[in-house]
Formats: C-alpha cells, sequence, structure tokens
C-alpha cells in the first residue's frame, strides 16, 4: 500500500454488499427449507397439496432457490466485497450497484412465482419464462459494468485472480444464458414461449448451458471466492501463481466441452457424446489444480485449521470439491453413466458439490465478512460455527450417502434379470426400495438446515454487536493461565 | 518463465481479459452445437412422426406445466433391459417437433417416450387422478385438478404460429381451425365430425372422450391426449430400413 492510501483510505461501497450478504442468508434458509419438504414428498408422498405445491412445480423452486438465489446473491455479496479490495477503489456506480440488488431480488420472486403457478420452459435451471429471462439480461449486464468499469478503474496494477473468475463467472454465464434461453412467445400478455430449439438441438444446447450453470455459476464464481477468503483467513499468499494461471484458462475452455455427458446413449450423435466424456475426465485435472491451490495455500500455516472453524469450513469445502470433481469425471464415463444416468447417485454428486463445496466456500466467506461489514471486532460465538459446520458435514455425509446407495441399488434393480431372462423388478419395486434412503437423506437435509439457522442467530447477535462473554472468559483465563 | 510475463498483460488490461475469456469459453460450444444443425445427419429419415394436433399440444404444455419431465424421462436408451422394459429406443425424430425436448434426467417415475397405448384413457385418468388407487406404493403426485379444470382453448391458434415460426410444419389451415380442433378431438369421431382433423394430422390420430366426460373438454383430456400418442408415430417398418442402412 501506498502512503497515498494511509491518508485517505478507499471508503468502500458496502451498503450493498451487506444487502446481499443478508439475501444470501435469506434465501439460503428458504431453499433449504423447500429442499426437506421435496425430499419429505419423495418418501411421503400425501405432502404434495395440489396444484401448486406438487413435486414437479416444487423442484425447480428448490434448485433455483439455492442456485440463483442463494449462491447467486453469495456471488454477487463476495465479488463487490473482493473487488473493491483487490483493486483498491469504490465500487463504481453505486445507483446501479443498489440497481443489480433490488433487480435480482425481483427476478427470483418473479421466477419463484411463475414455478408454483406453472409458468416455465421445462429446462432445468433455466426455467424462467422469457419475461424474466429478459429482466435478468437487464439485470446482468448491469452487474458485468458495475464489476468490470471496477476493475478498469483499479488502483493496483494487476488484477487479483479472484477477480479473473469473478469475470469469466460473470461474461460465461451471459452467453450461456442468451444461448440457451432464444424462444417465441405466443404473445406480448402472455407467459408462454417456445424455445427456438427442438430435440436433439435443445437438448444439446440446454445441457452446454446447464453443465456450465454447474461450471460457471457454481465452480468459477465461487473459486473466486475461494481466491480471495482462504488466503485471508489463513493469512497466507495463494499457494502458486503459474498454477492459477495454468488452472484458470484449462478450466473454463475444458468445462464448455462437458455438456453432452448428461446425454449419454441418447438420440445425440455419438461423435457429441465421446466430446463431452473426453474433456469430462480431462476437467479432473484443471479442477484438482485449483483444490491443491487453495488447500496448500495452508502451507506452514496447518496449526490455524486446528483452531479456526472458519478456515476449517473452508478446507472442508475445498475436499469435497476435489470429491466431487473427481466423482463427475467417473460418471461421465459411457460405462458408468449407465447404471448412475437417471437414478438418485446423480443427485447425490451434486449434492456433495452444492452442500459441501458451494455451500461451505459461502459459510466460510459469510462468517469472514459479517463482523467486517457490521464494524463488529468478532464474532458473537465462534464455538457456534465451529458447531454449524459438524452439524452440516454430517448432514451432507448422511444425503450423499442414502443417495449414492439408493442410486447404485435402484440402477442395478432397473437391469437385473431372473434365471428365465425376464427382468426382475416391475419399476414400483425399485421405487420402494428408496423410501428408507429418501427418509435418510431428509434427515440429512434437516441436519444441513439446522447448522444454517445456528449460523442466523450467530449472526443476528454479531450484528447487534453482543459478544459472547462465556467464550470471552475462557479465553482470558486461558492466556492468565 | 516468459509465458508468464505474457500474461501480465492480461492481468494489466482487463478488456483485453474480457476478450481472451469470451474467445476461451465460446470454442466448445461452437464445434459440438453447430455441426448438429446439419439435420440430415442428425435425425433419422423415418417416416410417420408429425407435429402434435392441438390437443395433444395442449396436453404437452401441462405436461410442461406441471414440472412432469422432473420425475420422468422420455428417451430409452439402446440398452437391454431398456429395451425390454420400455420399447425401442428413442430416435431423434421423435422428439423433433418438441420445443423443447422433453428428455429429462431422472427416473423417479418410469420413462414415458413409448406409453402411448400401453394404458387404457380410463387407467390414465384414474391414476392421475389418485395415483395410488392404482399403484399402491406409488410416490407420484395427484392431479385431480385436471379433470375439473376446463381446457382453454381459444389462444390454441396463438401456439401454433408461434411453432410455425421456429419451424415445425403447421400450415395456414391447421393454425386457423386449432380451436376447433382440439375440441372435435376430445368429443371423438362417434359424436363428431373430424375429418378435417383427419385431412390435417392424418387418419392415425386418437380422437375421443378421453376423461370420460362428455361435456367437457378437460385439461385431462389434453393430457392423456398427448400421453396416448407417445412413442407411436414412428413407422418402425420404414425405422428397420434405416437402421439396417446405418449398420
Amino acid at each position: 500500500m501506498s502512503s497515498s492510501h494511509a491518508i485517505q483510505p478507499t471508503v468502500y461501497n458496502d451498503d450493498v454488499v451487506r444487502l446481499f450478504t443478508l439475501a444470501t442468508v435469506f434465501w439460503g434458509i428458504v431453499g433449504f427449507l423447500v429442499g426437506i419438504l421435496i425430499a419429505a414428498q419423495l418418501a411421503f408422498p400425501d405432502l404434495n397439496i395440489e396444484p401448486y405445491l406438487n413435486f414437479g412445480r416444487l423442484r425447480p423452486l428448490h434448485t433455483s432457490a439455492v442456485i440463483f438465489a442463494f449462491g447467486g446473491n453469495a456471488l454477487f455479496a463476495t465479488s463487490y466485497y473482493v473487488v473493491q479490495r483487490t483493486c483498491a477503489v469504490r465500487l463504481w456506480n453505486d445507483k446501479l450497484a443498489m440497481f443489480t440488488f433490488w433487480g435480482y431480488q425481483f427476478f427470483i420472486v418473479i421466477a419463484a412465482l411463475g414455478y408454483v403457478t406453472g409458468v416455465t420452459q421445462s429446462k432445468e435451471y433455466a426455467e424462467p419464462e422469457w419475461y424474466a429471462d429478459i429482466w435478468l439480461t437487464i439485470v446482468w449486464v448491469s452487474y458485468l459494468l458495475v464489476f468490470l468499469m471496477t476493475c478498469i478503474k483499479r488502483k493496483e496494477p494487476h488484477l487479483y485472480v479472484a477477480n479473473w473468475f469473478y469475470l469469466a463467472f460473470i461474461l460465461t454465464v451471459a452467453v450461456l444464458h442468451l444461448g440457451n434461453n432464444l424462444s417465441v412467445p405466443i404473445g406480448l400478455m402472455d407467459a408462454k414461449s417456445y424455445s427456438v430449439f427442438a430435440g436433439v438441438q435443445s437438448a444439446m444446447i440446454q445441457w452446454w448451458y446447464g453443465h456450465n450453470a454447474v461450471g460457471f455459476f457454481l465452480t468459477a464464481g465461487f473459486l473466486g471466492m475461494m481466491y480471495y477468503f482462504v488466503p485471508k483467513q489463513a493469512n497466507r499468499p495463494v499457494y502458486s501463481y503459474r498454477l492459477s494461471i495454468v488452472h484458470f484458462w484449462s478450466l473454463i475452455f475444458i468445462y464448455i466441452w462437458a455438456g453432452p455427458h448428461h446425454l449419454h446413449y441418447t438420440a445425440l450423435p455419438d461423435w457429441a457424446q465421446t466430446l463431452g466424456m473426453t474433456f469430462s475426465i480431462m476437467l479432473w485435472m484443471p479442477s484438482w489444480g485449483g483444490m491443491i491451490n487453495g488447500v496448500m495455500t495452508l502451507s506452514g500455516a496447518w496449526h490455524k485449521l486446528r483452531e479456526d472453524p472458519i478456515l476449517q469450513f473452508m478446507i472442508i469445502a475445498l475436499a469435497f470439491y476435489g470429491m466431487s470433481t473427481f466423482e463427475g469425471p467417473l460418471m461421465s464415463i459411457r460405462a458408468v453413466n449407465s447404471l448412475s444416468h437417471y437414478t438418485d447417485w446423480t443427485i447425490g454428486h451434486v449434492h456433495s458439490g452444492a452442500l459441501g463445496w458451494v455451500g461451505f466456500i459461502s459459510f466460510g466467506a459469510l462468517y469472514y465478512m459479517v463482523p467486517r461489514l457490521w464494524g463488529r471486532e468478532r464474532l458473537y460465538s465462534k464455538k457456534l460455527v465451529s458447531m454449524h459446520l459438524w452439524i452440516a458435514t454430517i448432514g451432507i455425509v448422511f444425503y450423499i450417502a442414502a443417495m449414492w446407495v439408493s442410486g447404485i441399488m435402484q440402477g442395478l434393480m432397473w437391469r437385473s434379470y431372473d434365471s428365465m431372462g425376464f427382468l426382475e423388478y416391475s419399476f414400483v419395486e425399485t421405487v420402494m426400495a428408496m423410501k428408507p434412503f429418501y427418509i435418510i437423506r431428509m434427515l440429512g437435509g434437516v441436519l444441513y438446515l439446522t447448522g444454517a439457522l445456528i449460523m442466523v442467530y450467530n449472526f443476528w447477535r454479531t450484528i447487534r454487536g453482543d459478544v459472547n462473554l462465556k467464550e470471552q472468559n475462557q479465553k482470558i483465563e486461558g492466556v492468565a493461565a | 518463465m516468459s509465458w508468464m510475463k505474457k500474461h501480465e498483460r492480461l492481468e494489466r488490461n482487463s478488456l483485453l481479459l474480457l476478450v481472451c475469456i469470451i474467445v476461451t469459453v465460446l470454442v466448445g460450444g461452437i464445434v459440438e452445437i453447430i455441426p448438429l444443425f446439419r439435420m440430415e445427419t442428425v435425425i433419422e429419415p423415418v417416416k410417420g412422426v408429425r407435429p402434435y394436433t392441438p390437443l395433444e399440444l395442449a396436453g404437452y404444455n401441462i405436461y410442461v406445466r406441471e414440472g412432469c419431465y422432473n420425475c420422468h424421462s422420455q428417451q430409452i436408451r439402446p440398452l437391454r433391459d431398456e429395451v425390454v422394459r420400455y420399447g425401442h429406443y428413442s430416435l431423434a425424430a421423435e422428439s423433433m417437433y418438441d420445443h423443447p425436448f422433453q428428455w429429462g434426467s431422472k427416473r423417479t417415475g418410469p420413462d414415458l417416450a413409448r406409453v402411448g397405448g400401453r394404458y387404457s384413457d380410463a387407467w390414465h385418468r384414474a391414476h392421475l387422478v389418485e395415483p395410488r388407487d392404482l399403484v399402491p406404493e406409488s410416490i407420484m403426485p395427484s392431479y385431480s385438478f385436471l379433470l375439473a379444470t376446463p381446457l382453454k382453448t381459444y389462444d390454441l391458434n396463438k401456439h401454433l404460429k408461434a411453432l410455425a415460426t421456429v419451424g415445425v410444419p403447421y400450415n395456414e389451415e391447421m393454425i386457423k381451425n386449432a380451436e376447433k380442433d382440439a375440441v372435435r378431438q376430445a368429443l371423438g369421431e362417434a359424436r363428431t365430425d373430424i375429418s378435417g382433423l383427419e385431412e390435417r394430422y392424418g387418419g392415425k390420430v386418437n380422437a375421443r372422450d378421453f376423461d370420460g366426460q362428455p361435456d367437457m373438454v378437460s385439461e385431462m383430456d389434453a393430457l392423456i391426449s398427448y400421453l396416448q400418442v407417445l412413442g407411436t408415430m414412428v413407422d418402425f417398418e420404414s425405422a428397420k430400413k434405416v437402421e439396417g442402412g446405418v449398420q
């Protein structure tokens, strides 16, 4: 830092970051709650209340709430927080930044209202209809402008690596959103539209979008988060600058090719399936490049991991990231996919990434930011952070273990034959076999939500300015002893 | 390292970085997507696939609206057990008029690509009203409200028109008669003249009272007419020749 900074410190725009932070927590709770409800519906179908609260309408509500409302707000909050601090300037254009907040919340609300009333394009993770899509485009272009202009007017000579990832995420999501949502409304006063693409082409374009919603929304964006908050919390520089360059460019180049692994053995031409599989396997390496760079940032600071639950959140997040980016390439192999596809294994895989990686790295970042954003010296309670961590981790283990078992079991049951060469199980027999695992999965979700509620309580007390005196006293006694 | 020095240029120039990112992420999509628009190499030249009738299209839209694709696939893979369980594997031609495709990604319930003609209309009606009456272990939600909801038919012409814009071969006649065709198909050939409908959509069209409520065209009529046509369009005699040609 030059001396001029010390004399005139940059006043960051943290108003908008605080709003996004609160929205992240709020939508997180909503998304987890809906998740538990639909998990319960699969075990207890009487919980479906037709027509508005049937599983088919609520499932997109859950996926959108956790990906776009929880994850999206977390990305907005952290990207605005990080870009100001790493560029040493205030966010460009306060008004436009505030517009991205209200505009994005408005998008979430109109999308959600659409789902429960049956307005959907039926494209997974791109369900909102044309009017919501156009609105989101406006908000997203504003987001790009705010972020990019802040980068451009920075006072630091170099653009820090976290910002490359955020920038790649914002840009690519824009490209994907525009490409996948091309549609013709039946009228300007009608909610309904028809996709420009049909059949095979629409399938390929949907999964080009769908897989990269994972690759750029849930990976590149959150890697940006990782690249700022892990070094900050560990108080160590990023492990390898060279590795970050190599894995950044290879990750964004390779990810985009992986979509067709969602379409193995379908009517999509074989050459496209093979390309998708090949690139998915190659993707393993740049993914682990990110994990290694994150985990090794703790070199020389491993002792901190023992005592710091926030750092534990981040490192467990990276471990889940490593695990699910190993499992993903495995599942993209055609032979494995013939068993895993259409089963709960996929659901388990997604959740080890979503709950473990996306959720935990966000919680870590939130725990880091909240006291700083509200000008508090520390969190209300470190113990509660630890409690959140372990309850949520056990929840994830319940969840993914249940889905592994039920997914692989169902896949095997579908393809098992009796001694006469007939199929051994009717479809509904495989459904019956799932029930205990659906209940275990639901319990996993309840634990995950419980952890998040503990976080809410901790934040509430922190923002009020409370400090847990018991923990404080113990600390002082410990020092005195 | 010299390449790291070169990378510095990108770290110093945000706009250059932006351009490089866009170029990098466009490559994969271009290579995988553009060739698919050479239809002749992607869609088999089989006979029999036609655009949905207005009533079936309304059914498709109810299928979409209720999110059926969240639990049911419409894509039979060429694997031994799937072909035994569900029938001939799915062909690209069979979803060529689905804007968008309904292949799905999860089978919480069974595949529906060839459900057409497998069960009676009465079975579908009873099953949609309360799945557990027919399959006690089923976890599917109930859709009894479809039976009580009159089908919105007045704007079907707008639907056909939009689909024609994106390439579905609906002609002027079809668009003009959309509402009439929908009502006639649900009334059935026993009670109305369906010659116009057959002229426009072929002689194989199912025209009957699907939902057992003769004095009402309900959403249930539409959905069942859609389910009953799924996977039944392709003339597999001609498809066999195509497969032979490929191998």
